[in-house]
């Protein structure tokens, strides 16, 4: 099978454990206001490339990458669904470490076929929150979060194992109150494993003006990194509350 | 050689080190310890050092202001034993000795050429004295001018245009290690009389080969008798070993000294002395007489000894090398042919002076590097290697097949067995140059004219693939040729003009020659043939029909993504160019090797080779080593890595150099700040724990 595909990373060192060899698919449902991957929105687009090729890429230097693996990015990888799954699949028959990078927007709690199959074969989730209110999270990123919640408890009833990712972006996520929520929320999916919290930058800068495009962030400045360690001890606040009240 | 257990080896393990000859690695491997620890037993700078090195820096700001040198000898020329003793604070120095009689002042080193001295003073405001340049004008030869009394016309062209390019032939080759370890073990005297014993037991049918080594024998043997008297200038007898850690590094400096004080080589490495030296400190230990400390401080002295290495140079060749680079390097760690790893405490010290004295370009720190090494000093230096972004790293699982356990590196990639090989220094040949001759029948596309042969240029407006490939083979042969007798001439001469007698004192009688040739310009090159090949490349002639211009239509693979198509032109091009090079005669039968490694002299190139079918500018530099061209390889580091290691060792035995930068946040995270594992049942107990009070 064939998917779309951005660009590859031969060399990960921050998308999951190890060194990676990190697939950015190709397209993106999400509009979040601080992306930095504009160029991989546009679905049908990039290079055309199938699994076998993209392993056959990864095993010429697995060497690199023995404790590391495949990270599947983007864009959204679940939109090729199929594809991912098919990746994967193969992937984990060769022995190799799956890592999937996503915002789980793609998932819909009433179709859990496809998301079941794609469970069994991976490895590691690594589900980037963008903002626990709905209200917020649709101003952010033009979606509801209720399909992205509901991901992550699908996630962890059916074992695979989970990193919380999240960035603080000034004047949207530094709200102490709403960190907090989130960790009662993520505090209670029981595969959690590690909690990543980021501050916001505006590397993706430069990437919207190559693409002719207004920077919906302009004024907002990047984030000392002392306030991500701070905002990361709020949100564990929240998550020693949801397991005490356990 | 008689060989009687000397009273300083007391405690030693002996071997064959101690009952039959010379062998230092045999010394080694008996009597080494090898650590698997991590680095919290070291120690930091103590108040001596901190004084010490307070004192360089300002000497440093002083030598800045006085606009790049702060003193030059103009009269006395630099030898062994030319100037008193030289120090920073006697008082002070746990290790001591200067080029001349004081820090940060330039020696005088005219038998590489006269010229070069002259200009190398000028440029600073000196001048040679009058008597000194009379001396080596109308009384004796340099090695300099040896070379073009012999160089043709046609090897002073290709020179001039730079297609043979950094030749040593107005300065010091360099690249010679002598093995300085041998001064600490055996002292002097012992060295005095193998050499004897040597020559004692060397042909006596007068071949002019047999000539050449007998003198060179005699004056090896004079070298050392001078390196005993550099010994007694600074108050040592150095004609007995070492009889603890303090003069092992003082006779093993001393050694390394008297080089540097004879040669003002492009080159001036150290060798592998940090686990020899631990062994000499571990026994101290042992014995109590020194601390933890006392060793730190001594390794800090000599390192600090290392950096004050300095030579006086034109701003032409400081251009070349981008800087005043010394390589001063000294191989750390590797393996043993028997698998046990050669990293010791000392191993360690030694990078930790980065730490101490701050971080440096010298001594080149290089540490070999195997799967194989214990996992502490792998992180050890990771994290030395992000704090001082001043360490080296070379294969030492490739490398130790070829050359065993007991080599080292001289300059940045080029390994030789201590004390058994050395090389020519060869320079380098420039292949983009040489490509763009194929396409104008040995035109010159920057001085416009004749250099190479006068070979049919090739016709059209678009470059053909198999047309331009066997054009490019022709002229490689033809640059080939020209390359190795223009360096048989070069190293003829400086045998007898400017023959390294101390360094090579320190090495066995009959030693194995590389005769080190390179290349320059790979990537460009491969990334032309590829363009060639699989895009359509236009040619742009000027008003004489020479081709000074491409038009690139269409896209190409380009080298450093891990792509066959285009890696495989680079990995041809490198055995297509070997194998020619390997046809001609070389002096002294020296085994032809090649390198890939212009670290800092490709921007030099750059501005010396014209537009290039693959799109670069004239002006744009060429990628150092064997590096993909700047921002083409866009797959990430470990395609880029990937493509360079396809590379054949075998065919560039005397290195494949890559530099890579990366910024420290892209080699992981800073797990500390915002990222860490959560253990939730943990947590969970902690947090009913904290409901129960």
């Amino acid at each position: 099978m064939e998917g779309y595909i951005h660009s590859i990373e031969s060399f990960g060192t921050v998308d999951g454990p190890g060194i990676r060899f990190v697939i950015f698919f190709q397209g993106c449902p999400m509009r979040c206001l601080y992306c930095h991957n504009p160029d991989s929105w546009k679905p049908q687009q990039g290079q055309k490339m199938s699994t076998e090729e993209l392993l056959a890429k990864y095993e010429r230097n697995k060497e690199f990458t023995k404790n590391g693996g495949i990270t599947a990015t983007g864009g959204e990888p679940m939109m090729q669904m199929a594809f991912l799954t098919e990746l994967f699949a193969k992937a984990k028959e060769r022995g190799i470490h799956t890592c999937l990078d996503t915002s789980g927007i793609c998932f819909t709690p009433e179709h859990t076929q496809e998301a079941k199959q794609l469970a069994a074969v991976t490895d590691l989730v690594m589900l980037d929150i963008k903002h626990i209110d709905d209200d917020k999270h649709r101003a952010l990123t033009g979606h509801s979060n209720r399909n992205i919640l509901a991901f992550a408890e699908f996630l962890a009833s059916h074992d695979v194992p989970l990193w919380i990712r999240h960035v603080i972006v000034p004047d949207w996520t530094d709200d102490a109150e709403e960190q907090q929520r989130l960790g009662y929320f993520i505090g209670g999916l029981k595969t959690l494993k590690a909690l990543d919290v980021l501050p916001y930058h505006d590397m993706g800068k430069v990437k919207y003006e190559a693409l002719g495009m207004e920077y919906p962030l302009a004024d907002t400045p990047p984030l000392p990194k002392e306030e991500a360690a701070r905002a990361r001890e709020e949100i564990m606040k929240g998550i020693r509350k949801r397991l005490k009240s356990k | 050689m008689s060989m009687n257990f000397e009273p300083e080896w007391d405690g030693f393990e002996p071997g064959r080190w101690s009952t039959t000859s010379v062998n230092v690695r045999d010394f080694i491997q008996k009597n080494y310890t090898p650590y698997d620890g991590d680095e919290s037993f070291l120690e930091g700078p103590t108040e001596a050092t901190a004084q010490l090195w307070e004192q360089v820096m300002d000497l440093t700001r002083q030598e800045r202001e006085a606009g790049g040198v702060l003193d030059m000898d103009t009269k006395i020329i630099s030898t062994i034993t030319s100037h008193g003793p030289g120090y920073l604070n006697k008082d002070l120095e746990k290790i001591v000795g200067f080029q001349t009689d004081k820090p940060f002042k330039r020696s005088l080193q005219p038998f590489g050429g006269i010229r070069m001295a002259q200009t190398s003073c000028a440029a600073y405001g000196y001048e040679v004295d009058k008597e000194v340049v009379d001396i080596f004008t109308k009384y004796r030869k340099t090695h300099n001018q040896g070379v073009f009394d012999a160089y043709t016309p046609e090897m002073r062209l290709a020179r001039k245009s730079a297609i043979l390019t950094g030749l040593p032939d107005a300065y010091g080759r360099g690249r010679i290690i002598g093995d300085y370890r041998r001064v600490a073990l055996y002292g002097v005297d012992r060295l005095i009389e193998d050499k004897k014993h040597q020559q004692d037991t060397h042909f006596v049918r007068m071949t002019s080969k047999n000539i050449r080594l007998r003198e060179e024998l005699s004056e090896q043997i004079r070298a050392l008798g001078e390196l005993k008297e550099l010994g007694t200038i600074y108050g040592f007898d150095i004609s007995r070993p070492a009889k603890n850690a303090q003069e092992a590094i003082q006779w093993l400096y001393l050694g390394y000294l008297a080089a540097v004080k004879e040669q003002n080589g492009a080159a001036m490495s150290l060798g592998r002395t940090s686990t020899f030296l631990d062994i000499y400190i571990q026994r101290d230990l042992e014995r109590g007489v020194i601390t933890e400390r006392e060793a730190q401080e001594m390794i800090d002295h000599f390192i600090m000894k290392l950096r004050l290495v300095k030579f006086a140079r034109t701003p032409e060749y400081n251009a070349l090398f981008s800087g005043d680079p010394t390589w001063v390097t000294e191989s750390i760690g590797g393996v043993s042919v028997d698998g046990q790893h050669l990293v010791t405490k000392n191993s360690f010290r030694y990078l930790n002076t980065l730490n101490n004295l701050g971080t440096a370009p010298e001594p080149n720190m290089t540490v070999l590097w195997s799967t194989k090494l214990p996992s502490n000093f792998k992180k050890f230096c990771a994290k030395m290697s992000i704090k001082s972004s001043s360490i080296q790293y070379e294969n030492d699982d490739l490398m130790r097949v070829t050359h065993g356990d007991d080599y080292a590196i001289a300059c940045c990639v080029s390994s030789m067995r201590i004390g058994k090989e050395m090389q020519f220094f060869g320079a380098r040949a420039n292949l983009a140059k040489c490509l763009l001759y194929a396409i104008n029948g040995g035109v010159d596309e920057v001085m416009k004219v004749q250099v190479g042969p006068k070979y049919r240029p090739v016709e059209g407006d678009y470059l053909d693939y198999e047309d331009v490939m066997d054009k490019y083979d022709q002229m490689m042969e033809w640059l080939a040729g020209l390359y190795v007798n223009t360096l048989n001439v070069i190293h003829y001469m400086h045998d007898k003009y400017s023959y390294e007698r101390l360094q090579m004192a320190l090495h066995d009688r009959d030693v194995k020659r590389y005769f080190a040739t390179g290349i320059a310009g790979l990537s460009v090159v491969a990334d032309s043939l590829s363009a060639i090949k699989y895009a359509k490349v236009k040619c742009i002639r000027d008003e004489n029909g020479i081709v000074v211009d491409y038009e690139v239509e269409g896209d190409f693979p380009k080298y450093g993504n891990d792509d066959d198509r285009v890696d495989s032109i680079a990995v041809d091009i490198v055995r297509i160019f070997m194998d020619k090079i390997r046809k001609h005669h070389t002096y002294r039968d020296g085994v032809p090797t090649m390198s890939i490694l212009t670290i800092t002299s490709n921007v030099v190139y750059g501005k010396k080779t014209g537009n290039t079918p693959d799109g670069r500018k004239q002006g744009v530099p060429l990628a150092p080593g064997a590096n993909p061209m700047h921002g083409r390889d866009t797959n990430g580091a470990v395609a880029s890595l990937a493509s360079v290691a396809k590379l054949p060792f075998r065919h560039a035995q005397d290195g494949i150099s890559n530099t890579f930068s990366i910024i420290p946040d892209a080699l992981g995270k800073n797990t500390v700040m915002f990222s860490g594992e959560l253990d939730l049942d943990a947590l969970k107990a902690e947090a009913d724990s904290e409901a129960a009070e």
